[in-house]
């Protein structure tokens, strides 16, 4: 069923320095694209990786209703295929599209997102490789759907309380987008099948 | 009776203590353990501490060595932290490569020391290009009762308050380095930062410094570092149940006074040593 599945949407605008608002770059998701649905979380070399595995594997813990499923292991792939910024934002987003796509049930959707904050405090939503490593501070929240709780927040550099806040706030209006999107590209897969 | 019950219901055993505001210890919510700090046990490393939270102990050394810069940083030296989990500290560790939670908590503490820029890598250059200082931080845990990170941060930033390097020239003549052990100096610390833990429970209560037990029952962890100046170098949070803003805010001016007494202890171990 691979031909129907492969729909591409696209939404969100290039990422403007100047407006904090919701500005993120172009997205797009493609579903059902492994046959089995199976896999195993991508042991790379290194402890950055295994840092990453975890957090990304406690966030789907606290979301997945494992109690439905007793004696199940759950693995999850992740592939990076070209890393452009905001890595690690992406891969919970292909995480949380991988275990709807898997029909595993979960209490709420979480989306990644990731705020780059510069020297002189401007916050950047979804920023580019370039911008993150320029950065002063790069934040990256998990947050659910449900009422954009906090799950996961791994962050880099300093940063004040206010700018903090500042941050999470702009983040949970930017998933509100993110969450829009999920709901737009389900309705379009599942219209055609 | 107690102790039957708590074995077999270890959550709901824990629920009637924290419906009453307070946890089995006797503490309240928002008490740390008492946390005791030793500086310069280690006569072996250059700069050693040890910190007890409750009965959680980690013991820090830091040996200073040579290294040659890399050569896309020329004029930085290196600090290669490392937290050691080992059998000893509990049953739920095996002997081995290190195991996950070991790791990761190197990892926090490699993030920590690179985004709170604790100690300048330009200052442990000696000739750019040629030679600098590797500061290699081991992390040993004695006993794991839980909140390890905050155990590590501390004592991480204990040690290196307590680090003194000799003063290196290189010679013209030999192109080599000679070192001075009469003449030390330490090292200039620019920031504290100090980890506060809290644990999430039934994704509603927060409680800060969280046992080896509470942390087994927990929803969730989250781990906040903060500086001097409220400056919050690292907020850690591994997955787990969700936190609303206004929880988050509590957290940090908890985070906040935790800082200041941290800071105090320290000041006053730091001054005993200098007294003798």
């Amino acid at each position: 069923m691979q031909s129907d599945a492969k729909i591409r949407t696209e939404y969100g605008t290039d990422s403007s320095p100047q407006s904090p608002g919701c500005s993120l770059r172009h997205f797009a998701c493609e579903q059902n694209l492994l046959s089995r649905p199976d896999g195993s979380a991508s042991f790379l070399q290194g402890v950055a990786e295994k840092s990453r595995e975890r957090l990304i594997r406690n966030t789907c813990e606290a979301v997945v209703l494992g109690a439905l499923h007793p004696r199940t292991s759950i693995t999850i792939v992740l592939q990076v295929i070209s890393d452009a910024g905001s890595l690690m934002a992406c891969c919970l987003n292909a995480t949380c599209m991988a275990l709807v796509d898997a029909g595993v049930p979960m209490q709420a959707l979480f989306c990644g997102v990731t705020c780059a904050l510069d020297s002189d405090g401007t916050l950047v939503l979804d920023p580019t490789a370039k911008q993150e490593k320029e950065a002063r501070a790069v934040l990256t929240f998990a947050l659910d759907s449900v009422d954009q709780k906090l799950l996961m927040s791994t962050t880099k550099g300093l940063y004040s309380n206010a700018e903090l806040q500042q941050c999470l706030a702009a983040a949970q209006a930017a998933s509100q987008h993110v969450f829009r999107f999920y709901r737009e590209s389900l309705q379009r897969r599942y219209s055609k099948s | 009776m107690a102790a039957g019950f708590k074995t077999v219901e270890p959550l709901e055993y824990y629920r009637r203590f924290l419906k009453e505001n307070c946890r089995p210890d006797g503490r309240e919510l928002g008490e740390f353990r008492t946390t005791t700090v030793n500086i310069g046990s280690v006569s072996t490393a250059d700069g050693s501490a040890l910190v007890k939270l409750g009965n959680t102990a980690v013991i820090c050394g830091i040996k200073a060595e040579f290294a040659a810069p890399s050569p896309e940083a020329p004029d930085k030296g290196y600090v290669v932290p490392n937290v050691d989990l080992p059998p000893l500290c509990s049953s739920r560790f095996r002997s081995g490569p290190p195991g996950e939670e070991a790791q990761v908590a190197s990892q926090f503490i490699a993030d920590v020391i690179e985004n709170s820029q604790i100690i300048l890598k330009e200052d442990l250059c000696i000739s750019p290009g040629k030679l600098a200082w590797v500061l290699y931080c081991d992390l040993i845990c004695l006993d794991y009762d839980g909140n390890i990170l905050d155990a590590c941060t501390f004592a991480l930033l204990a040690a290196l308050k307590n680090v003194q390097l000799p003063e290196v020239t290189i010679n013209e003549e030999t192109a080599l380095a000679e070192v001075n052990l009469k003449k030390k100096h330490y090292l200039n610390i620019r920031t504290h930062p100090v980890a506060t833990s809290f644990a999430v429970f039934d994704d509603t209560l927060l409680i800060v410094d969280p046992t080896g037990e509470e942390e087994h029952l927990a929803t969730g962890t989250l781990t906040v570092v903060m500086d001097e100046e409220g400056k919050l170098c690292c907020l850690h949070k591994p997955g787990g149940s969700g936190l609303t803003g206004a929880k988050l805010q509590d957290c940090l001016s908890r985070a906040v006074t935790r800082h200041k007494e941290v800071k105090k202890l320290m000041d006053e171990v730091i001054k005993s040593m200098k007294a003798k």
